[in-house]
């Protein structure tokens, strides 16, 4: 479903992806660990061409994103976003921040928009936040509507950002829920975090990122009981 | 006091004047700053020059030389170029003594002056939108002019109204500088009933009691404004 080859990313002379080779197949969920500063971020913000990479081809449903022909907006579609900081838009209700790209995008009616909208707020488990306003709703509540927000646009595979980062501690669970709900529902997913129990729960395959590089990857009992790697064994043994 | 409630009726007219200035001329400042202030933010480079030139030259000269070079010297230009290339080439006249009437040169000439510094205020707005918006917007498969338009413009829109609501007053009272080009707004409208009946001081205060009515009003409405927007 998603292929990546070669991909290479330079922030003027720093080079934060190292050439990276990756393939993630449809149903499956990735996590992607590893010290910050190693690239995750940066290699998932490449995956929906968020960021331009610097050279190497990345392939969704055997179409090019890095090729210029590309009409980007079309493919992002097929791929959800979810953001450490939920950028969800301020001015608007919680309904209308998930009713807002179908309906200008995908040119639904206001109708049929909103019944895909309350579905999705229902499915989070925010049907009666509806009609607050971001500022009015707790950190997990927003990463929640930012959730819906990206499936509304019926994706094909979800990207987290580290969904969990910036929330407080007690709010962590409703969004990890959330995700693995749509994970047992075949969602394919990639997810940069720093859960170690989400992944080593829910990843089908754990990649360890180390300068730009996946310097280890295997299914999660494999990184986390036996990892190979001197670098692995040291990031885990931090963290966990 | 006699003098000031007898002339009053006459500044009204001249208040009214201004008024209608200022609201046509930020009206279509708006329109040119949105388009300039998003020509400065461009990713193309002649857009970005155009816009920056635009700023330069309508921020960095007066208002009144602005004022004299749109009522006097454009026709100039305008009538001369026709009568040379009628000398020249035997181009037919198109233009005959060619002039602006008052309210055509004034709204010109306010409204591309303030359209420099709103292109300012509204560049400052989009700039101060966070990027993961654009981000968000961008991920949900919304091209840039549609991210634009609903996500970020709604945002910056209402962050400049406090400003916004300045360039409003600055603009009412520039338009008096107007009056030099005998365009016969409030200021104006007193200068020439002193001249009349010589009495500057109730004159004089008159007219500055309107343009604090009209100031003093606008200030209060871009007060609620920005209380009703409010999301938060």
């Amino acid at each position: 479903m998603i292929e990546v080859r070669n991909l290479v990313k330079n922030f003027g002379s720093l080079e934060v992806l190292k050439g990276i080779n990756c393939r993630i197949r449809e149903g499956e969920v990735v996590c992607m660990i590893g010290a910050s500063g190693s690239g995750k971020s940066t290699f998932l913000r490449c995956l929906n061409l968020l960021e331009q990479p610097t050279s190497g081809e990345v392939y969704i449903d055997g179409v090019c994103l890095t090729d210029p022909k590309v009409d980007l907006n079309k493919v992002r579609r097929k791929m959800g976003m979810v953001f450490q900081l939920f950028n969800l838009f301020p001015h608007k209700t919680a309904l209308e921040n998930v009713t807002l790209a179908p309906m200008k995008v995908l040119k639904l009616s206001p109708k049929e928009a909103a019944e895909r909208g309350r579905a999705l707020l229902a499915k989070v488990g925010l049907s009666d936040k509806a009609d607050a306003y971001p500022g009015q709703l707790s950190g997990g509540q927003q990463q929640r509507v930012a959730i819906a927000r990206a499936l509304a646009m019926h994706p094909k595979v979800m990207l987290f950002d580290e969904p969990t980062s910036s929330l407080d501690p007690e709010m962590v669970g409703e969004v990890l829920a959330v995700m693995k709900n749509l994970a047992r529902e075949g969602m394919t997913m990639t997810v940069v975090t720093h859960e170690m129990g989400f992944a080593r729960e829910v990843a089908d395959r754990v990649l360890f990122l180390h300068e730009g590089q996946i310097l280890e990857e295997g299914t999660p009992g494999e990184i986390f009981n036996s990892p190979r790697e001197e670098r692995t064994k040291t990031f885990l043994s931090k963290i966990l | 006091m006699d003098i000031a409630i007898q002339i009053f009726p006459v500044l009204l007219l001249g208040a009214g004047v201004t008024l209608k200035l200022t609201v046509i001329s930020v009206g279509l400042g708006c329109v040119i700053g949105l388009f300039i202030g998003l020509a400065r933010l461009s990713t193309k480079q002649y857009l970005r020059v155009i816009g920056t030139a635009y700023v330069d030259f309508f921020r960095g000269t007066p208002l009144l030389v602005q004022a004299l070079i749109i009522f006097f010297g454009i026709p100039q230009l305008i009538n001369e170029t026709q009568a040379w290339l009628t000398a020249t080439y035997h181009v037919p006249k198109i233009v005959q003594n060619f002039r602006f009437d008052m309210w055509t040169a004034a709204i010109m000439a306010c409204s591309m002056n303030s359209g420099a510094y709103i292109a300012e205020i509204f560049r400052a707005g989009i700039q101060s939108i966070e990027r993961g918006q654009m981000e968000a917007a961008r991920s949900l498969g919304m091209s840039h002019v549609q991210a634009m338009r609903y996500v970020i413009l709604p945002q910056a829109f209402k962050r400049v109204i406090p400003p916004l609501g300045n360039e409003y007053i600055l603009m009412l009272k520039d338009t008096s500088i107007l009056s030099a080009i005998g365009f016969v707004e409030l200021t104006r409208r007193a200068q020439l009933i002193n001249a009349e009946m010589f009495a500057p001081f109730p004159i004089y205060m008159s007219a500055a009691f309107l343009y604090l009515v009209m100031t003093l009003t606008f200030s209060r409405i871009v007060d609620w404004l920005e209380r009703r927007l409010k999301t938060e």
